[in-house]
């Protein structure tokens, strides 16, 4: 979600573009050390990679599709301070070349996409990381894990901006239920994805994945995990629903499936099943955290499942109709 | 969002817009923009006056109003965030048609709107008229880190073949009769996205090979910089100029 200018007043802006810049040159300067005199032309295709990547429309769930970010698959890739790079110049080529995003806000833009996506992305695999056993199959799971924060953190950081300088009249609570109600959906697509990206480099080239250099290469990854993929996002989205919905509950029900509408909306295709169970636990949340975040739990555990049963009627009723 | 990233905003022309000097235009670009921002909301006849400055400059580099127009599509998710905040917004409520909507909601969605959609705008003019390269050379020339804008170069050019090889991908399994649809279908996609990874990075180190066998040491050598004629930046800082007058008029008057 590029955010355009004039979304959040000047001064944020101002502020945000420092930021920006810091971590750039920061990043710039580590990411020289990293790749020494072939810096330029590997950062500058790892960027083409990304840019590609965030135009390709992958299955989310429930028949949704989305796009991918790439922070964290970038970071788990290519190391978190070429990631850096790479990411805050794919949103200056955005903004400049292609005007998605405002100019203004480039510094918001850069601060959301690359810095918080790279950096939760990389610390959260790496915290990952530290507990999970350190077999190539862990690597897969703890990136995902990295991708699927990286989004709700990301959203989390447009909320923060949007709470300092917004200048629409919407309450902090609202936009922040609204935002991370979508962004946990569209983190375990991002998730799932990001793990099978990191699967099929580990398993083709696994010196080229920056975060499992300490694993024997030998083992490579083996076929048929994707059942472990979405266990593992499963379980990351039951998580992230437990600690986040006693934040959501205090949303109106109906701005809450809109926004959910409006951010697939963004992402191209609206399929109407997902969001109905999850908005409906939004209602029946109770005032005690615990209830609610059970609430959460729920709503997740039940979307998921009515989510995929309608789509497999769905699907063998599409597959009958091309049999026939 | 999913679609025409790969070819750049560039509208050909040979409009004196399109043959101002790269650099010029994007620090016109950055002091409209500001000027729009700064802008108090309660200004509605800076905002027009601001439109009026675009539709000239646009008039002036002959991009029809159709492209503009068909560019703004990018906008529409704040478009429709824009439309739902006098519903949801709180605080005061004034009656409409019979239908209740907030004050400071309604605000907010004209700033957004007006805002959002002049940056948009004034970005899809100089990007109309400046062709990729060039845009890069205006960087290097405002003093933005070389390193940055040989990183954005290799990303800019690359980018067609990279997503050419995608694109190739997708074609090849689609031939095969495999079109992925659902979330556990999407190993296929990931599988080519892997692949994708590899080849880029591969072809980033032959990149590079070839690049050392061309006498690169670590650095791109600096290009020559002609001057730039001071009609140029008259010309180009004429819009900007004017905006900043509207805007420093209504925060004065404060409306």
């Amino acid at each position: 979600m590029h955010i355009p200018d004039g979304f959040i007043n000047g001064a944020t802006s101002l502020g945000a573009g420092v930021l920006a810049a810091g971590g750039l040159g920061a990043g710039l300067r580590w990411a020289g050390r990293q790749l020494k005199e072939r810096y330029v032309p590997l950062a500058g295709l790892v960027g083409a990679f990304i840019f590609s990547m965030q135009m390709v429309n992958f299955p989310v769930g429930a028949g949704t599709s989305g796009h991918l970010i790439g922070g964290a698959l970038a970071a788990v890739l290519v190391g978190p301070w070429v990631g850096v790079v790479v990411m805050a110049i794919v949103v200056i080529v955005q903004a400049l070349l292609f005007a998605d995003g405002g100019v203004s806000a480039l510094g918001l833009n850069i601060v959301n996409m690359a810095l918080v996506t790279v950096g939760v992305g990389w610390w959260s695999f790496r915290m990952a990381r530290a507990v999970l056993p350190r077999t190539t199959r862990w690597v897969i799971a703890a990136s995902g894990v990295g991708a699927t924060l990286s989004v709700v953190v990301s959203s989390l950081g447009f909320v923060t901006e949007y709470a300092i300088g917004g200048t629409g009249a919407v309450s902090i609570g609202t936009v922040l239920a609204a935002m991370t109600g979508v962004h946990v959906l569209i983190g375990i697509g991002e998730g799932l994805i990001t793990g099978a990206i990191v699967a099929a480099v580990l398993a083709a080239r696994p010196d080229l994945v920056y975060g499992a250099r300490d694993v024997a290469t030998g083992a490579s990854a083996r076929r048929g995990r994707l059942g472990a993929f979405v266990a593992v996002g499963l379980g990351v989205a039951v998580v992230v629903a437990a600690l986040l919905s006693p934040f959501a509950s205090s949303a109106p029900d109906g701005l809450e499936r809109v926004a959910i509408d409006l951010g697939f909306a963004t992402q191209e295709g609206e399929h109407p099943l997902a969001e109905s169970p999850l908005a409906d636990y939004e209602v029946a949340g109770e005032e005690s955290g615990v209830a609610t975040a059970a609430a959460g739990v729920a709503g997740v555990v039940v979307t998921f499942g009515v989510g995929a049963a309608v789509l497999a009627v769905r699907r063998r009723r599409r597959t009958r109709r091309v049999g026939s | 969002m999913s679609q025409g990233h790969l070819h750049a905003l560039y509208h050909h022309g040979r409009s004196r817009v399109h043959r101002l000097a790269p650099h010029v235009k994007l620090v016109a670009l950055l002091l409209f923009i500001s000027a729009v921002v700064a802008t108090p909301r309660e200004a509605f006849w800076a905002f027009g006056g601001y439109a009026v400055l675009l539709v000239v400059a646009a008039a002036t580099a002959r991009i029809p109003a159709g492209f503009i127009a068909t560019r703004l599509l990018v906008e529409i998710p704040f478009v429709v965030f824009a439309i739902l905040l006098p519903f949801i917004g709180g605080g005061a409520r004034i009656s409409l048609l019979g239908v209740s909507l907030s004050i400071e909601g309604l605000w907010g969605a004209w700033t957004i709107l007006a805002k959002g959609t002049l940056g948009l705008a004034a970005s899809i003019v100089m990007s109309a008229t400046t062709q990729v390269a060039d845009i890069l050379i205006g960087l290097d020339r405002l003093r933005v880190p070389r390193l940055i804008t040989a990183i954005a170069g290799f990303m800019v050019r690359y980018l067609d073949v990279v997503a050419g090889e995608m694109r190739r991908m997708r074609i090849a399994m689609l031939s095969r009769g495999y079109d992925p649809r659902w979330l556990w279908q999407a190993r296929a996609l990931a599988t080519s996205a892997g692949a994708l990874f590899i080849r880029s990075f591969e072809r980033g180190e032959r990149a590079h090979q070839a690049m050392i066998a061309r006498g690169y040491r670590g650095h791109m050598p600096e290009e020559e910089r002609s001057t730039t004629p001071a009609g140029d930046w008259l010309l180009a800082l004429a819009v900007p100029f004017v905006a900043w007058v509207l805007g420093a008029v209504a925060l004065a008057v404060g409306r």
